[in-house]
């Protein structure tokens, strides 16, 4: 049993989350395995964000229970373990990248040391003495990202964190993400960009508060018979809709492979 | 809460105010400015001499509290605030560190305004002016703290601005500075004698014209520091972790 908690970095049950009136996650149900990079895919409004603050514990919930690194979303002990980097860039534009980074070290407890690391790993080297606020938006971002970095946090959880950013240094980043997992950092990705499924490990697809797929990039395009993520992405949106064969349509992203970590999310929500 | 984080956390705003040399210019020099005004209005009448010392506590509180609440209101809007709540910092420690580097800077400013109001506007002060000087630093980060509160409290930017009339206009109307506290209805009068900013005018008031002792001053400064020690434990306990 212990093997099993270990293995998971976040596990989600019947999450469900209220904003104003409108209910944006109905009784989500998910598990995300450690030490893998996990795209959360989705168009902008499905719920990605609020997910990700739902696992980083700064999302008030009206329902269900979100488990990170085998303790309850938000738990102070999670504080130093889970790095998060919001959607807007996070960091104070009127500090230099380094004072910025130094400053979130100190919070942190992280050795001074980390802060020139994160700098190389993000590669801001030639930006550290210049104010943040003077830096391009995807300058910023990685700013941002360096900020998560510190301390070496077990999970890290990135909302959109390549948006804006040229090619090379996306890919770039991706590779950063990777390195990240094979050295055992669990990483929950968020993208609305359909290109960027391939190269995760594993993929979450969220449409409209639900998860509507969850398999590994290959596994999707079997399953689909699609050449790529956003025509996997669209048979099974068709599939759910039309409604045929309730048991084929919810199990289109399920293929059973037996290192399937997932759990079935999509025919029985709400 | 721990003090290394609180203390980051002060380093944190002030190398940021640094970094703004026009910020630190208008926050230290438009209180001084002010009653440089009103005493340039009422030249050649007793009027300065009377309002001047509530003017003391007036333009440094409404400037901290306004500084202070837009400050941390921002914190918010960048996402900031919610990053730092991610992480190990403990609420007191972001309101705390807040209080003491706007405490630091509503130190200096209330010294320049202090000084600009007695040798340059020629306010006659019968008391110490250390005293009087205590006073409005104490005023000065009460300011601060109910900025901090204020925008503790608020769930959104158009909240924390409200907050600016709903806790600082009803403080100046009844802390006496228009009409005495004694000519108030009853019930005016009992909630203007519970405000923190008329305890910080009467303290001024007594200071420059030497109508009550040293004690009966610092009762006073102790009256605000109840204040500030408040707005910054009730500040810390509104902060909110998860928010909608």
């Amino acid at each position: 049993m212990q093997s099993v908690v270990d293995a998971i970095a976040i596990d989600v049950a019947g999450l469900t989350v209220r904003r104003g009136r409108a209910e944006v996650l109905h009784g989500l149900t998910l598990r995300a395995p450690r030490g893998q990079v996990v795209g959360l895919l989705g168009p902008s409004g499905s719920g990605k964000t609020t997910l990700m603050r739902c696992v980083v514990g700064v999302q008030k919930i009206s329902g269900g229970t979100v488990t990170v690194l085998g303790e309850a979303a938000g738990s102070p002990r999670l504080r130093r373990r889970v790095g998060y980097v919001t959607q807007a860039s996070s960091v104070y534009d009127d500090l230099t990248v380094r004072e910025n980074l130094r400053y979130f070290a100190r919070v942190l407890d992280a050795p001074a040391s980390d802060v020139d690391r994160v700098i190389d790993e993000t590669g801001l080297g030639a930006q550290a003495s210049q104010l943040t606020g003077s830096l391009s938006g995807g300058q910023r971002n990685r700013v941002s990202l360096a900020a998560a970095l510190l301390g070496a946090p077990e999970l890290l959880v990135l909302d959109e964190p390549t948006v804006g950013l040229d090619p090379v240094l996306r890919s770039e980043l991706w590779e950063l993400f990777h390195r990240l997992a094979d050295a055992g950092t669990s990483l929950f990705v968020s993208s609305h960009v359909m290109d960027e499924a391939t190269r995760c490990d594993r993929l979450l697809l969220l449409r409209d508060g639900e998860v509507i797929a969850d398999d590994t990039p290959q596994g999707l395009l079997q399953a689909t018979g699609a050449a790529d993520a956003e025509s996997a992405f669209l048979t099974v949106i068709r599939e759910r809709e039309t409604g045929t064969a309730s048991a084929g349509s919810a199990d289109a992203g399920h293929p059973e492979d037996g290192h399937r970590h997932g759990r079935h999310a999509a025919g029985d929500v709400r | 809460m721990s003090p290394g984080r609180t203390i980051a956390t002060a380093g944190r705003v002030l190398l940021q105010i640094r970094h703004d040399p026009r910020t630190i210019g208008l926050l230290l020099i438009v209180p001084s400015l002010l009653i440089g005004l009103v005493a340039w209005i009422f030249e050649d009448t007793q009027v300065f001499a009377q309002i001047g010392p509530a003017m003391i506590a007036l333009f440094p509180f409404i400037v901290m509290f306004l500084v202070t609440s837009i400050t941390t209101l921002r914190e918010r809007r960048t996402g900031t605030l919610e990053r730092l709540l991610a992480m190990p910092l403990a609420k007191g420690d972001f309101i705390v560190g807040y209080a003491l580097a706007f405490g630091l800077l509503g130190l200096v400013q209330s010294a320049i305004a202090v000084s600009f109001a007695v040798w340059v506007c020629g306010l006659d002060i019968s008391g110490s002016i250390w005293l009087l000087f205590a006073v409005a630093v104490a005023d000065a980060l009460l300011g601060t703290t109910l900025g901090l509160l204020a925008s503790a409290f608020a769930r959104t930017e158009f909240q924390a601005v409200q907050f600016m009339p709903a806790l600082v206009f009803p403080q100046i109307l009844l802390g006496g500075i228009f009409a005495p506290r004694s000519s108030m209805p009853d019930v005016l009068r009992v909630i203007g004698d519970w405000l923190p900013l008329s305890h910080a005018i009467d303290a001024l008031n007594a200071v420059a014209n030497g109508t009550h002792d040293d004690g009966w001053v610092w009762v006073r400064i102790g009256f605000l520091g109840a204040w500030i020690v408040g707005a910054v434990i009730v500040g810390a306990l509104t902060l909110r972790r998860r928010t909608a």
